[in-house]
Order: structure tokens, then C-alpha cells, then sequence
């Protein structure tokens, strides 16, 4: 069977694990998003057990390899009552482990927002808060694009580790395929293909974003 | 202490200390209402940090603030309430850089104020107008000229409608060709009957617009006077050296 006969047939199977990578990284992605944001603010701004905490939070998550913190998320919490599908301890165990790398991107971007705008925006009489919401997290935005684009196209490459829990994703597919046909090679070479189309489909879509958002004067001083 | 009715801001006895080094000692003086009043005195001595402890951005060790006949520094006072009644105009303008020049003006009008959208972009105009900027509304801070941005963080600090205006060097950081277009805005200001306490080296400014001069060293007011008096025939040594030193640095007195 030539490469691209063999490409079709086994296409269908392989779109369909594609979609669940898609869901997976989408969810996930999302989860440490807006987890990362709460981790960064309370590591700069919360008091010293809140900032001990979160600090604590992206160390941990950090430092430990994402198939142990999937493989504690999916087998070992069984025993104490709480049974994930795979497809949930993925999202979790990717969005947790990706908050502690966005916290640290959100970290980054936050200090690099002028302190003297933040005295300025006091000095108007805004609280704390409102200078977080009105000056920081717009400036934070716009400034961790660049590095945030990274985290989703890591996150959407190492979602493939979610195969090992059994989340029926486009690698678990193609694992699947390739051991009926024994063609590993080509299977897995399509595999490759697809995620690097969906890299590039990604990093094109954030590169617009970035333009979009653009504004004279306001990016990461490299 | 009874309160002199007709000072709008009331300096008494501020003392700031960073770790052993006393940067503010007993420090006491007032602006009435409608005077402006400038502050010269060396680098490093605490003209900065005295300003910032009117508007309570650092909070003295001790001492009083009142504004208008209100003790600021009481923990009752509230103090985002308190800091929409001054002003300030930075040295490094710190205009919000996410934000056209319109809506700098407007936002602190908006979130702070709860000003409706509408009124609000129609006050932040007016002050652009009242800067000379009207033109610039949509620019951001990037794409204005330092004296440009200058204008733009005054118009900040008047739309929300300050009884005192506190200016931290606001033409330090420029070109001299720049200086005049911000002088001059903080002239027409001052002309207006604004209170205003001003941190500056630009003696002809102060000698053509303000009341009274105060001259700070190591965190202690050395003289104080009307410009007359301290460019004229200043009492101490100190003031006298120090204007003769700024003189040599930028021109003589009085002449810009």
C-alpha cells in the first residue's frame, strides 16, 4: 500500500484522536490560564503565606515530571474516592502543570509594567485593585503574547503524554492503528505531521492576535 | 493644633527616616489657596519623598498633612478619596502606556470618579484642549514628544478636578527646547489660581510665577522666602551657594 493510500485510510481515525489533542490542549490551556493569573498575583501581591503558597504551587509543579503528576492524578487517586476519566485527569494534569509555567510568564510580564504608571494610577486615587485591573493585567496582556504562544504550543505537544493514562488522543490513536498495521513509521509519521499543522495553524493565529493587540511603545524589552 | 482657614495644604513637623538615614527632619510649611509655591534644593534630599508624602505615596513616620483644613494623615481619612483632590506630575511623566492619550485622561474619570463614558470623554477632551493636545487625543505615549507627554499627565491630573497640584520635576527629564511648552502650561495654571507646590531647578520659572521659594537640604528647610528676597539677598550661605551653582548649570536667574 503506497504512503498516501495508506495516509487516507488511516486519516479518519487519526482526525478523530486530533480533536480530542484539540480539546485537551483548548481545556487545559484555559485552566492554567486563568490559574496562572491567580498564582502570579498572589506570588507578587498576596500576603507572605499566600505568596509562600504559590510559590510553593509553581516550584512543585515545575519540578516534578508531567506523567508523574499525570499518573498520580489518574491511578492514584482512586483509592481515596476520587476517579477521574482519562479525559479529565488530562485536562488537570495539563492545566495544573501549565499554570505554573504561565504563572511564571504572567510573573514576568507584570513586573516589567512601569512602577512609576503604578504610582501615577495611585496617585489618581485608584486602590490596588483597580490598578491591577485597569493597568497591570492590560499591560500583562499584551506583553506575555510572545512567551505565552511558547507555553500553548508546548502544552499542545506534550498533551500527547496524556496517551499514557489512556485518553484516547491523536498519539493513543495513532499507537492504536500502528499496532494493527505494523506500518509504525508511516503512522507515526503522519502523527508528526498533524501536530506540526496544528503548530503552525496555532502560531500563525497568535501572530495575528499580537499584531492586533499592538501598541507603540508597549512590548517585552528583549 | 488649630488650622489656619485659609491654607490649602498644611505641612507640619514630617519626619521620614529610610533605615538610619533621615531623608525628611521636621519638616513644616503651608500653601494658601491660589499660591505656588517651589521647592529647589539638591539631588538626594528629599524633595521627592516630601512630595510623596503629601499625597501619602510613602507615608511619613511622623508628622501631619492637612488639606484644606482636613488632617490627611488620619487613618480615618480615606485616602483614594483624599488623593483625587491633588495632582501630581512626575518627573518621568508615567503616562499608562496601554492607553491613547484621551484615555489617560479619562480613565481615572471613569474608574475612579464613576463618571458616565460619554461625560467623561467629553471632560478628558476639554483638558486636552486646555493643554494645547486636542490634536494628540488618539496618540499613544510612545508617539508624543517628552514635553507632549508632560502636558498630557497634567491634563490627567486636572480632570479630576485637584484643589493642589504637586509637580516632582516635571521638566527634568526633557529636552530645553521642550521646557518652555510644559512651563508654560504650568504658568497659564498657576495664572489660573491653582495652589501648587512645585519641585523644580527652573529658577526663572519660579521667579516669574511663585510666591515663595523653599529651599531644602538634607532634609531640612535651610530658607525660605519670596523669590525677591532669596535670589536678592539670601540669609544663609547654603541657599547662596547652591542658586549661584544653579545659575552656572542653566543660565542666569530670571532670564528663561
Amino acid at each position: 500500500m503506497s504512503f498516501l493510500s495508506l495516509s487516507y485510510e488511516i486519516m479518519p481515525g487519526l482526525l478523530k484522536g486530533a480533536v480530542v489533542t484539540l480539546e485537551l490542549t483548548v481545556c487545559s490551556i484555559s485552566l492554567g490560564f486563568v490559574l496562572g493569573i491567580v498564582l502570579a498575583l498572589g506570588r507578587l501581591y498576596g500576603n507572605r503565606p499566600v505568596s509562600v503558597l504559590c510559590t510553593g504551587y509553581i516550584e512543585f509543579f515545575r519540578g516534578t515530571p508531567l506523567l508523574v503528576q499525570l499518573l498520580i492524578l489518574y491511578y492514584g487517586l482512586p483509592p481515596y474516592g476520587i476517579r477521574l476519566s482519562s479525559f479529565v485527569a488530562g485536562i488537570l494534569g495539563l492545566g495544573l502543570n501549565s499554570a505554573a509555567y504561565q504563572a511564571e510568564y504572567f510573573r514576568g510580564a507584570i513586573q516589567s509594567v512601569s512602577q512609576g504608571e503604578i504610582m501615577a494610577a495611585r496617585a489618581i486615587g485608584m486602590s490596588r485593585f483597580k490598578v491591577i485591573v485597569n493597568i497591570i493585567l492590560p499591560q500583562m496582556f499584551r506583553i506575555v503574547i510572545p512567551s505565552w504562544s511558547n507555553e500553548l504550543i508546548y502544552t499542545l505537544k506534550y498533551s500527547s503524554v496524556a496517551y499514557m493514562i489512556g485518553a484516547p488522543e491523536l498519539m493513543a490513536q495513532g499507537k492504536f492503528i500502528a499496532a494493527e498495521n505494523f506500518r509504525y513509521f508511516e503512522v507515526f509519521l503522519v502523527v508528526a505531521f498533524i501536530y506540526l499543522i496544528a503548530v503552525v495553524v496555532l502560531s500563525r493565529i497568535l501572530n495575528l492576535v499580537e499584531k492586533r493587540v499592538r501598541i507603540p511603545g508597549l512590548q517585552m524589552a528583549h | 493644633m488649630s488650622v489656619d482657614q485659609s491654607a490649602m495644604l498644611r505641612v507640619e513637623n514630617i519626619h521620614k527616616n529610610y533605615g538610619k538615614e533621615k531623608v525628611l527632619e521636621d519638616i513644616s510649611f503651608e500653601v494658601k489657596g491660589g499660591e505656588t509655591k517651589v521647592i529647589i534644593g539638591p539631588s538626594g534630599t528629599g524633595k521627592s519623598t516630601l512630595l510623596r508624602c503629601i499625597n501619602q505615596l510613602t507615608t511619613p513616620d511622623s508628622g501631619r498633612v492637612w488639606l484644606d483644613g482636613i488632617d490627611i494623615t488620619n487613618s480615618v481619612a480615606d485616602i483614594n478619596q483624599v488623593r483625587q483632590s491633588i495632582g501630581m506630575v512626575f518627573q518621568d511623566f508615567n503616562l499608562f502606556s496601554h492607553l491613547s492619550a484621551l484615555d489617560n485622561v479619562r480613565l481615572g474619570l471613569v474608574k475612579v470618579k464613576k463618571m458616565d463614558k460619554r461625560e467623561a470623554s467629553q471632560e478628558a477632551m476639554r483638558q486636552l484642549i486646555r493643554v494645547g493636545l486636542e490634536d494628540k487625543a488618539a496618540s499613544y505615549p510612545a508617539e508624543l514628544s517628552g514635553g507632549q507627554q508632560q502636558r498630557v499627565s497634567i491634563a490627567r491630573a486636572l480632570a479630576m478636578g485637584p484643589k493642589l497640584m504637586l509637580f516632582d520635576e516635571p521638566t527634568s527629564a526633557l529636552d530645553p527646547e521642550l521646557i518652555g511648552e510644559v512651563l508654560g502650561v504650568m504658568k497659564d495654571l498657576a495664572e489660573s489660581g491653582m495652589t501648587m507646590l512645585v519641585v523644580s531647578h527652573e529658577l526663572g520659572f519660579a521667579r516669574s510665577i511663585c510666591d515663595e521659594i523653599i529651599f531644602i537640604e538634607k532634609g531640612v528647610i535651610v530658607e525660605q522666602g519670596s523669590p525677591e528676597v532669596l535670589f536678592g539677598n539670601p540669609r544663609h550661605q547654603r541657599t547662596r551657594e547652591f542658586l549661584s551653582k544653579i545659575n552656572e548649570l542653566y543660565g542666569e536667574t530670571g532670564k528663561k
